[in-house]
């Protein structure tokens, strides 16, 4: 594991992106190193969003490369992200609330199993293997139960569950923690830390300062689409990071 | 990268959610078909004549002649959208196939050489081989509803317009061709193969009328395909969350087109069958049937918000319809009542799901 570790999983050099005038990313760089829990701050507008969709394959950057793994990678759609290993999870959770738990974390990826020429849905294999996710990340979710029954945490936990199927070296959480309760709060930091131990890195873009001081490792902070600070967690405190994201200090 | 578990999950806040809260018992499907079942039991007593042979045999071939159609429509209920062209397709496949029938039937006709020639009478007409020419008309008729759903679903999946607005355009647009190909006088099967034709259509097998022996092995297909193929779930998942269907790699313009596909091939055959019983394709057969079908799919518990539905509801819905509209019959109150009460029951089938559906 040493040696992967010091290989950064994902790296941007000079990343830019104009949208006609509009400046919404300028030379930004950084990297994630695998098992690494990086929170990516900044106000509204500061240009987290954007980047998170060129790391996803949304849009393409103007400017600047991505290295993923070592090798530039170019997406033009997100299943490209999501083919080299590059896994989202959404703020809206991207769940259909009429499926099961089981059906979603295999949506778009179902396993089947072959009737002469017919191939027809695994539904034992796909609910065996959520439940084995789930065990994995410590939640109390039922494989068969609908997702519309469901709490903010368990959905969370499906959401999550699905980065898990194609062993994603690199999970980008977008404001995780927005619009759960605090008990939910606490199993969803819980579920990063999972994605942690098992070498998976993960990116946590939130707007809440204790989340991201209780699980990341480093904290990036954007402002006005700019990279403002990206520093070990132990090193810099809530206030440093808040004056970076307001302003009132412009770099550290 | 599936690490050994520590310990199995323990479920000790979330209960297991009851058999009676899951399934078939918790949807609007459930309570309909106990409805049903209610109606059945008050007809027999209302009238002896209800559970005779004859009229079970009628009732079975009347809710046939929608059903098919509605298996259809659901598909594309399901998935967040609607088709108000079905009536109008009914008809003009029903017609296109009639007339292909009569066209290559006749000595001289288009095309007609290949298919028949003169008995040595001088005066009859004779396959040149029995059932190629009904093979060939149905498939003209199922052609061109074929046509016409893929133009439905690439104006709604590819354009992104409104399903609404598109299948109404088209409900006019093919009702007009089809007056236009008839000139507005519709057609009728005929040639050698007619005979055929009206066994496939209204002929019965051991006393079960045809048309309702095709919508059991349609419904089948179709259960297995919503619960147990990978384009049912993603047919699901288009109704439940469009956005998310998309994010997670479905092909969402691909399925769409499909529905329609489906559903306007399904009211093509339906047509067929129609007119099979009729004995014609008037040029306004069908007309607003397009209603009764969407109807009865929301009253065996498709929901038009999208994501629920399914082959068995829209059957107990075509069911329910007919055994109401026979019962009004045999009980001799004036037909009149009949488009009154269905809109009674429209409204009390998701007047009963909204409640239930508060009480969890």
């Amino acid at each position: 594991m040493a040696s992967a570790e010091a290989r950064p999983v994902l790296e941007l050099s000079g990343i830019g992106k104009e949208f006609g005038a509009i400046r919404a990313l300028h030379d930004v760089d950084m990297h994630v190193l695998p098992g690494e829990v990086v929170g990516l701050m900044g106000d509204n507008g500061a240009g987290k969003s954007t980047l998170v969709k060129i790391i996803a394959g949304n849009f393409r950057p103007s400017h600047g490369e991505i290295r993923f793994a070592g090798s530039a990678v170019h997406f033009n759609r997100p299943i490209d992200a999501r083919a080299v290993g590059i896994e989202v999870v959404y703020q809206d959770l991207a769940l259909a609330d009429n499926l099961t738990a089981a059906a979603n974390v295999f949506l778009g990826r179902e396993l089947k199993r072959k009737f002469g020429p017919l191939a027809l849905l695994d539904h034992k294999a796909m609910a065996a293997r959520a439940l084995e996710l789930f065990g994995e990340l410590r939640s109390e979710t039922r494989p068969d139960d609908l997702v519309k029954q469901m709490s903010g945490g368990q959905r969370q936990a499906v959401a999550i569950a699905r980065t898990r199927l194609s062993n994603a070296r690199l999970v980008m959480m977008d404001e995780p923690t927005a619009a759960i309760s605090v008990r939910q709060v606490e199993q969803v930091l819980g579920l990063i830390h999972r994605l942690k131990e098992q070498g998976v890195a993960v990116m946590l873009i939130s707007h809440r300062m204790p989340d991201v001081f209780a699980v990341c490792d480093r904290v990036i902070v954007m402002r006005r689409g700019e990279k403002r600070a990206d520093k070990p967690i132990h090193e810099t405190s809530p206030e440093e990071v808040t004056a970076l994201i307001t302003g009132a200090k412009e770099a550290a | 990268m599936a690490m050994p578990m520590e310990s199995p999950i323990s479920f000790t806040n979330i209960g297991k959610i009851r058999w009676w809260q899951r399934g078939i018992f918790a949807s609007q499907t459930g309570y309909v078909l106990l409805a049903l079942a209610v109606l059945l039991v008050i007809m027999h007593f209302a009238s002896p004549y209800f559970f005779t042979e004859g009229n079970m045999q009628n009732v079975a071939k009347n809710f046939s002649f929608i059903a098919i159609a509605t298996l259809g429509v659901t598909f594309v209920i399901i998935t967040g959208g609607i088709d108000l062209s079905v009536g109008s397709m009914m008809c003009f496949s029903a017609m296109i196939t009639s007339m292909v029938m009569t066209e290559l039937s006749t000595p001289g006709g288009l095309g007609a050489s290949l298919f028949v020639h003169m008995a040595a009478d001088g005066k009859t007409v004779l396959a040149n081989v029995p059932g190629l020419i009904l093979l060939v008309s149905i498939l003209a008729g199922l052609g061109v509803a074929l046509i016409g759903g893929l133009v439905n679903g690439f104006c709604i999946a590819v354009l992104g317009l409104s399903p609404f607005v598109t299948t109404l355009g088209m409900l006019s647009i093919v009702r007009g061709l089809g007056y236009v190909v008839s000139n507005g006088r519709g057609s009728f099967p005929g040639g050698p193969d007619a005979d055929y034709f009206y066994a496939l259509t209204s002929g019965d097998v051991l006393g079960v009328p045809a048309p309702f022996i095709y919508l059991v092995i349609l419904a089948l297909a179709m259960a297995v395909v919503l619960h147990h193929s990978a384009f049912g779930r993603h047919v699901f998942a288009l109704g439940g969350n469009e956005k998310a269907a998309e994010l997670t790699g479905i092909p969402v313009v691909r399925v769409k087109i499909e529905v329609y596909v489906i559903c306007a091939l399904a009211a093509g055959l339906q047509g067929i069958i129609i007119s099979g019983w009729l004995g014609s394709a008037p040029a306004n057969m069908a007309t607003s049937y397009e209603l009764n079908v969407i109807a009865a799919a929301v009253i065996g518990g498709a929901n038009l918000a999208g994501g629920i539905g399914g082959p068995l509801g829209a059957i107990v819905g075509c069911v329910l319809l007919e055994v109401i509209r026979n019962g009004l019959v045999l009980a001799q109150v004036s037909s009149y009542w009949q488009q009154t009460l269905v809109g009674v029951i429209i409204i009390l089938a998701v007047l009963v799901d909204r409640i239930r559906s508060r009480m969890i």
